[in-house]
């Protein structure tokens, strides 16, 4: 990686950090965390179906993975939350890899793909929602003991930081697939897959690097949602709605782009707080939109917003030269 | 803890019933697979919608469900010919990964515009029927599942009939196997996957009138028919009628019977269990042909 590749990351979330310094108002920041999340996550599931072209639908099984086992093991074994949120990650990353090693080796891609993360996924939401352990239909409450050491704050701007800090290191590690030969070969795999492995790509483990990588991602998000809301139940940490977030912004922003995720994220939540002033609490009428922008964004856009601006930019450009 | 043969007897009768219904639904789904090969993520969404088209029939028109199926079938057909025409054909441009996609934005945009719409309380109808009981030697089965099963079963045969003696049938057998082949011959592609697509939502119609004298409706229902629709498509092998049929009459009994010995908060998750094993042992299913 380059001075070039590193810069703008390294700007963006420098300006980005300023944000607590001028907003205070806790309904905003909670806004901002809750969308740093979702970004996360779908950073996450960009890794393995943006660059890798294997699209989950079942990406809750990381998020859930991650928010439970951040949850469980401090309240029911008292593990020191920022060692439970790790051990979390990891897990999610165990559970990629496992998922993968199973779908990528029966020969499984495209919509079998897709189909058997989701049933993955729906498995581990009856599971957790039954279980003894994972506190049933009822979930796990984290008590609430503000401390640094106990990874809870006493300002939101804190935990804006730590999100924060968490997405601009993903846009690292991003832009480091990207650039590296690793990243070479998903892509290949993605435009290709039969290609790929003629000229000598090992497609099985670069598949299961994909997931892997992806899995610890999205189940970081999941241990920050369960560290920042202190409840954990299986319709939050399984449920399908963090499967479609983590399919829509990277779509919406830009698929296999490093930037797309988070460009996506706040497209889409900033458009959910607007329509939710606009048309006052109807249920349903944010995700309805979400819905509606998503065919939009296939239909017209299929480099997203990212795509777009990038496109306007070489219109522009060209304008000026001739 | 034991159980009498008289229990586990009724448990698999009545998976067959809710299992025939099961079929229908994944009839459409199987259907629009083995003509288009996309995976209709809209269909469980699709079938909420037919739920509640027959609540309004019955609730704002007095009409009983069973007759709704005669205004309902042909309007879904007409609802899901215009989707594919106007929607998903344009805007998938014909990539795979996109038509995934595009039924997943149209799955939530349907289902929030149902919640937004009816917010999500639970309703029923409330027939004179709903709790009849028919005796059938030891065992007393529900009437409206019996016609639901019947019905079921009657809409398989006439579906395979339209696919195998009409015009249209053999259009889009003829699109299902090679498209630019059928494209060259004269056949209207876009149409025949428009007709397809139809089609399937002509089947939620039939079964959504068979339910919901016994089921409720609420704008999530859909989600729970999905996946148990998917597995069946799977299991039966994609694109397979017979397969659609048999599979669902599996997953019927295999669900009732889970339900008994795990209880109801476990009784799906043998189907899921299935839906796994058999995707990654056989994705090809017991009907399907080689992928």
């Amino acid at each position: 990686m380059t001075f070039r590749d590193i810069a703008p990351i390294v700007v963006l979330i420098a300006l980005l950090a300023f944000v607590p310094a001028f907003i205070t108002a806790n309904t905003v920041l909670n806004f901002l965390v809750f969308t740093l999340i979702i970004a996360l996550a779908a950073q996450g599931w960009n890794i393995l179906g943006g660059f890798g072209g294997q699209f989950s639908f079942g990406h809750a099984a990381f998020f859930g993975t991650g928010a439970y086992a951040a949850a469980l093991l401090q309240v029911s074994l008292g593990i020191n939350p920022w060692i439970a949120f790790a051990i979390g990650t990891v897990a999610g990353a165990a559970v990629g890899w496992v998922i993968g090693y199973l779908s990528f080796r029966s020969g499984l891609r495209g919509s079998y793909f897709a189909l058997v993360t989701l049933a993955f996924a729906e498995v581990l939401r009856i599971l957790a929602n039954a279980a003894t352990f994972t506190g049933g239909a009822a979930g796990v409450l984290i008590k609430l003991d503000v401390r640094p050491g106990n990874f809870q704050f006493e300002s939101r701007g804190t935990f804006f930081w730590i999100a924060l800090a968490l997405v601009g290191s993903v846009l690292l590690l991003t832009r480091w697939i990207e650039r590296s030969r690793f990243g070479a070969q998903l892509v290949a795999v993605r435009e290709n897959e039969a290609a790929a492995k003629a000229l000598g790509v090992d497609t099985l483990r670069v598949k299961l690097g994909a997931i892997t990588v992806s899995g610890a991602v999205t189940a970081a998000a999941g241990g920050l949602y369960a560290q920042y809301f202190l409840y954990v139940d299986a319709n939050i940490a399984y449920g399908t709605w963090i499967s479609v977030e983590a399919i829509l912004a990277p779509i919406v922003g830009g698929l296999g782009t490093v930037f797309g995720p988070l460009v996506g994220a706040v497209a889409l939540h900033g458009l959910s707080e607007i329509t939710k002033l606009a048309a006052g609490s109807v249920p349903g009428i944010d995700l309805m939109v979400f819905g509606g922008l998503l065919v939009a964004a296939v239909a017209f856009a299929p480099a997203g917003i990212l795509g777009l601006l990038r496109r306007s930019a070489r219109s522009r450009g060209a304008a000026r030269h001739a | 803890m034991m159980y009498s043969p008289a229990i586990i007897a009724e448990a698999v009768v009545n998976g067959l019933m809710t299992g025939a219904v099961y079929a229908l639904i994944a009839l459409g789904l199987t259907l629009v697979y083995g003509v288009l090969h996309i995976i209709n993520f809209a269909h469980g969404a699709l079938l909420t919608a037919a739920m509640f088209a027959v609540w309004i029939a019955y609730d704002a028109f007095g009409l009983d469900p069973y007759l709704a199926i005669l205004p309902l079938t042909p309007l879904f057909f007409g609802l899901g010919y215009a989707v594919q025409r106007l929607v998903i054909g344009p805007a998938s441009h014909g990539n795979d990964s996109n038509i995934l996609l595009v039924t997943l934005g149209l799955s939530i945009t349907i289902e929030n515009a149902l919640l937004a719409g009816f917010r999500s309380d639970t309703r029923t109808l409330n027939t004179d029927y709903g709790f009849q009981v028919v005796e059938f030697g030891p065992l007393l089965l529900s009437k409206p599942r019996l016609i639901g099963f019947g019905a079921a079963l009657l809409v398989t045969v006439l579906l395979w009939l339209l696919l195998a003696r009409t015009d249209t049938g053999k259009a889009i057998r003829a699109v299902a196997k090679e498209k630019f082949g059928a494209s060259l011959v004269g056949i209207d592609v876009a149409h025949v996957y428009a007709v397809t697509f139809g089609l399937g939502c002509a089947c939620l119609a039939v079964a959504a009138c068979l339910l919901m004298p016994t089921f409720y409706v609420n704008p999530r229902i859909g989600q729970a028919f999905v996946l148990v629709a998917f597995t069946i498509v799977v299991l039966g092998g994609m694109g397979s009628i017979p397969g659609a049929l048999l599979g669902g009459l599996f997953i019927g009994v295999i669900e009732s019977l889970c339900g008994l010995f795990l209880g109801d908060s476990l009784g799906q998750i043998g189907i899921f269990l299935i839906f796994i094993l058999v995707l990654l042992v056989r994705p090809t299913g017991m009907f399907g042909a080689k992928a």
